[in-house]
């Protein structure tokens, strides 16, 4: 299932439930996979046009009456466009506002490097008080939600909009705090968010074969990032590794990096490297922009000779 | 509330020069410029209890113009959400009265504002608010004329018409003068009440903004517009730094000044006789 119906099937439990829930769009309630929606709340759900920094205050506004405002659009819109707004508006006075950005980074494919947030993180990240979700596949976004709703205060949910290889199983138990240690190793610790997990966890397997046994950690909320877990596993393993759709700067990998400022471990990337997307679709711009399996599998092995007790 | 607002009119004024001046510097013109409009909203207009601020249902208050924080804040304490004397830590270290409205610090301040232009779509959201919940409110917000340089205003302004919001009710506090110089020369944003009108807006445009009952008449014929299906946007026609001569001789440069006590004593000397 596309994760944007899951979304929409999930967001309408919450308008179902919840007579203070609101959802407010900006020209992309199709692509969101939300237009079905309106029908069956017409008065909870609104099209702000293409405008979203009134759509960002709005949502402020709304919260500010008590209500729980889900705000949706493309992820560049979502963040670097209003970046102010999520600031003042959102953030600062800490409203309980919703902010959903879809398709970030190499997600955004055929709308190339204007749709494609390699910076999204970053920008949002260093905003204070707000709360950064990345999912993986559908069973997470779905036990993600009603645990984003319950969460009073500004979110980013930074997501991809299309099917996404299965990662999570029945019976998973979701912890909004707490990364998920989806393989347990000793080599070294891969930390990976949203849509490279399968490649990280593939890598991990093509290593496993070679000797070297890697901890996958799927980071999915990357603020406030689970320190605990990443040091404690970054102490057992000696070495990190970080994989995320994203600049390599300011992203998850700078969160880790913040997170183990007093580790002696060394911490290694792989993201896109400080530049500008392009058009492609995922086969031709997973390679193009470094984030394929195989990458993981070279920077890991760089990752595991580098360890400072070598 | 049974008051003489021209009275009440001159207490926030000089309040507000007086707060301004004790801390020694501040946005003594566009404060100064909307004294009369405070004194029409918090008493008269507004739907409101200074006993219980969070008060469900009440009407709401947004200065966009965040800076006007200073008038805004003489209004709250002389209708008694404060005690006055909390009007001369204004602006200093561990203050709950910032440059800048802030909901989280002060009582009676509905949202936080200051980056010019959000506050104004953060208004037109709770008029939307008070719309889904059916409850009456109106929301009553204020932008500067150089704050309508900002696009967010005119989405903010699209949007209020389209959803057809007719309990919000704005006013832009037209002091003609801006940072730089005249509005008119840095950014023309007039022909102001032609902008508001083809927006979708019922516009009152009001000569003198700075006259309590001119103002209080515009306020009463804007409230009876609930129920027509459009927002209402108020034009004041006002003086930057009005009441007190000083400022108002700095032109552009009294947006954000120094203000010596003695000439704060003397404005508000002068302002005391008058009466």
């Amino acid at each position: 299932m596309q994760l944007r119906a899951v979304y929409a099937e999930e967001l309408g439990k919450l308008l179902e439930r919840d007579p203070k829930t609101v959802l407010l769009d900006a020209d992309l309630g199709r692509a969101s996979g939300t237009l079905g929606l309106r029908k069956r709340f017409p008065d909870r759900i609104y099209d702000c046009g293409v405008a979203e920094q009134n759509m960002a205050s709005i949502g402020a506004g709304l919260a500010s009456y008590g209500f729980k405002p889900w705000i949706e659009t493309f992820a560049p819109f979502a963040t670097r466009r209003i970046c102010d707004q999520i600031a003042i508006s959102i953030c600062y006075p800490g409203l309980n506002v919703k902010i959903v950005g879809t398709d970030p980074g190499i997600a955004a494919e055929l709308n190339g490097a204007t749709h494609m947030t390699m910076e999204d993180i970053g920008v949002v990240r260093s905003i204070p008080g707000i709360l950064i979700f990345e999912p993986v596949d559908e069973v997470q976004l779905r036990a993600a939600m009603p645990a984003l709703d319950a969460y009073e205060g500004p979110v980013y949910l930074r997501m991809a909009r299309g099917e996404q290889p299965a990662v999570f199983g029945e019976g998973y138990e979701f912890d909004l705090f707490r990364a998920d240690t989806l393989r347990k190793g000793t080599d070294l610790t891969i930390c990976v968010s949203g849509i490279v997990t399968r490649d990280a966890l593939d890598a991990a397997e093509a290593l496993a074969a070679e000797g070297i046994s890697c901890e996958v950690l799927n980071v999915h909320t990357i603020k406030p990032i689970d320190k605990e877990t990443i040091i404690a596993s970054a102490r057992r393993t000696g070495a990190v590794l970080t994989v995320e759709n994203h600049n390599v700067v300011g992203g998850l990998h700078a969160a880790v990096l913040e997170a183990l400022a007093r580790e002696r471990v060394p911490v290694f990337a792989v993201g896109v490297e400080d530049r500008f997307g392009e058009v492609g679709k995922l086969p031709y711009l997973k390679p193009a922009l470094g984030l394929t399996k195989e990458h993981v599998v070279e920077a890991a092995r760089e990752a595991v000779w580098a360890k400072v007790d070598n | 509330m049974n008051c003489n607002l021209k009275d009440v009119a001159r207490e926030i004024r000089c309040d507000v020069i007086h707060s301004i001046a004790h801390l020694g510097v501040g946005h003594i013109g566009g404060c100064l410029s909307v004294v009369e409009l405070m004194a029409v909203l918090y008493f008269e207009a507004m739907n409101i209890d200074p006993k219980n601020p969070q008060m469900e249902g009440r009407d709401r208050f947004i200065s966009s113009k965040g800076h006007a924080g200073p008038a805004v804040y003489a209004a709250l304490a002389n209708r008694g959400y404060f005690d006055k004397s909390v009007l001369l830590t204004l602006n200093q270290g561990g203050t709950k009265l910032p440059s800048h409205c802030n909901m989280r610090l002060t009582p009676g301040i509905d949202m936080t504002t200051g980056s010019l232009g959000q506050g104004f779509s953060c208004a037109v959201g709770a008029a939307l608010g008070a719309k889904i919940a059916k409850d009456g409110a109106r929301v009553y917000t204020l932008l500067g004329d150089g704050e309508c340089q900002e696009g967010q205003i005119w989405e903010a302004a699209m949007f209020a018409a389209a959803k057809r919001l007719d309990n919000l009710i704005g006013f832009v506090d037209v002091n003609r003068l801006q940072i730089d110089g005249a509005v008119a020369e840095v950014n023309d944003v007039e022909p102001l009440a032609d902008k508001w009108a083809a927006f979708g807006w019922r516009v009152i445009d009001v000569p003198k903004g700075n006259d309590v009952e001119a103002v209080s008449a515009a306020v009463k014929q804007a409230k009876a517009n609930l129920g027509g299906g459009k927002p209402t946007m108020v034009l004041l026609r006002t003086v930057k730094g009005c009441g007190m001569k000083w400022a108002e001789d700095l032109g552009p440069a009294n947006h954000n000044v120094a203000v010596p006590m003695e000439e704060a004593e003397a404005a508000i000397r002068a302002l005391r006789e008058e009466a």
